[in-house]
C-alpha cells in the first residue's frame, strides 16, 4: 500500500525542477469545467486523464485545473487550453480517450484536435 | 442527476471553496449494523442567510450569473430522500455552512459513494491552501487525510503537480479501499 513516505521521495525529485511550471512564460495551462453541469456529464474521470497523461509524458510545463461553468451546460465535460501567444481552444463533449489524445495531438504535437473544438460541435 | 455519491460531495464540496472557505471538512460515516451512510460537508465559508438557505434546494435558485438553474444541492437532497434518508443546511453568514445528509445503507435506490478517492484527490490537489479534511469510517474502521499533512510533507511542491496529484490519488485509493477489505 502507499505510503507517506513515497510522497517524500516524489517531493524531491519535483523540487530539482521547481520554478520550471506555473510562473515559466511558455506554461501551457488546461482547465476543465467543475460545476455541477461538468460533474454530472463526467468532468472528473475527464480531469484525471489530464492529469495521468501531463504526469505520464513527464511533461514540465504543463499545468491541469479545473473551472466554473462558463455557460455551455450543454457541451459539458468542456476543457480550455491555453498556449502562451496562441487563441484559447474550447474541446467540448469530452471523455478520457479525448483528453488523451489532445494532450499528445496538442499538448506535446502542437496540432489543435480539430474535431473535439466547439467550432466543430456547432457544425 | 449524479451517478455517484461522491459526485455530489465535489458538487457541495465545490460551494464552499467558492463561499471563500479556509477549512473545509468532509465525512463519510457507512454504519450496516445501523444500516445507515452519512455524509457531512462542512466548511467556514461566508454562510447563507435564512432566505438563503430556504431557497437553495429550489432548482431555479442560483447565485450564478452564467446560467438560470442550481440543481447541486437539489440533487444531493433527492439522493438522500430517494433511499428513505435526510437532508439538512445549516449556515450562518460570517460562520459558515454545514450540508448532512444521510441514507439507508442498504436501500435498492441508494446511490454507490462511487470513486470518493477521486472526488477527494481533486479537492486537495486544486485548492490549495484550502484546508480540506476528509473521514471515512466503515463499521468502526477509519482512515483520515488532510491538506496540510500532504503541504507538511511536501515542503513548498505544490499539490497541483500532476506527479503529485496522481501519487495522492492512488494513496487515497489504496486507504480507503482498505476500510472495505475483509478481516485479516
Amino acid at each position: 500500500m502507499k505510503s507517506l513516505a513515497e510522497l517524500q521521495a516524489l517531493r524531491d525529485k519535483a523540487k530539482a525542477q521547481m520554478g520550471m511550471r506555473e510562473d515559466a512564460p511558455d506554461n501551457i495551462r488546461i482547465l476543465v469545467g467543475m460545476a455541477t453541469c461538468g460533474i454530472a456529464a463526467g468532468a472528473r474521470p475527464v480531469l484525471n486523464a489530464f492529469v495521468e497523461e501531463v504526469a505520464k509524458r513527464g511533461l514540465k510545463n504543463v499545468t491541469v485545473s479545473q473551472t466554473g461553468c462558463i455557460g455551455i451546460c450543454q457541451f459539458e465535460p468542456v476543457a480550455e487550453v491555453y498556449v502562451p501567444g496562441q487563441e484559447k481552444t474550447t474541446y467540448v463533449k469530452l471523455n478520457s480517450e479525448k483528453a488523451a489524445k489532445i494532450v499528445v495531438d496538442h499538448i506535446v504535437n502542437g496540432n489543435v484536435v480539430t474535431e473535439y473544438t466547439i467550432g466543430a460541435a456547432n457544425k | 442527476m449524479m451517478q455517484e455519491l461522491s459526485l455530489n460531495v465535489l458538487d457541495v464540496a465545490e460551494n464552499s471553496i467558492r463561499a471563500g472557505a479556509t477549512q473545509v471538512g468532509i465525512e463519510v460515516c457507512e454504519d450496516t449494523a445501523q444500516d445507515i451512510l452519512s455524509i457531512r460537508i462542512e466548511d467556514n465559508g461566508c454562510g447563507m442567510t435564512a432566505e438563503q438557505v430556504a431557497r437553495v434546494t429550489d432548482p431555479f435558485y442560483t447565485t450564478r450569473t452564467t446560467r438560470k438553474v442550481g440543481l447541486g444541492v437539489p440533487f444531493f437532497k433527492m439522493a438522500a430522500e430517494m433511499a428513505e434518508g435526510t437532508f439538512d443546511i445549516a449556515s450562518e453568514p460570517g460562520a459558515g455552512t454545514t450540508v448532512s445528509a444521510t441514507f439507508r445503507h442498504s436501500h435498492v435506490d441508494r446511490m454507490p459513494l462511487g470513486d470518493i478517492a477521486s472526488t477527494m484527490a481533486l479537492l486537495i490537489c486544486a485548492n490549495e491552501p484550502v484546508n480540506i479534511r476528509y473521514r471515512h469510517v466503515v463499521d468502526g474502521r477509519e482512515f483520515e487525510a488532510e491538506t496540510r499533512q500532504f503541504c507538511e510533507i511536501l515542503e513548498g511542491v505544490p499539490l497541483s503537480s500532476p506527479e503529485i496529484q496522481l501519487f495522492i490519488g492512488e494513496y487515497l485509493k489504496e486507504n480507503i479501499g482498505a476500510l472495505y477489505a475483509p478481516e485479516a
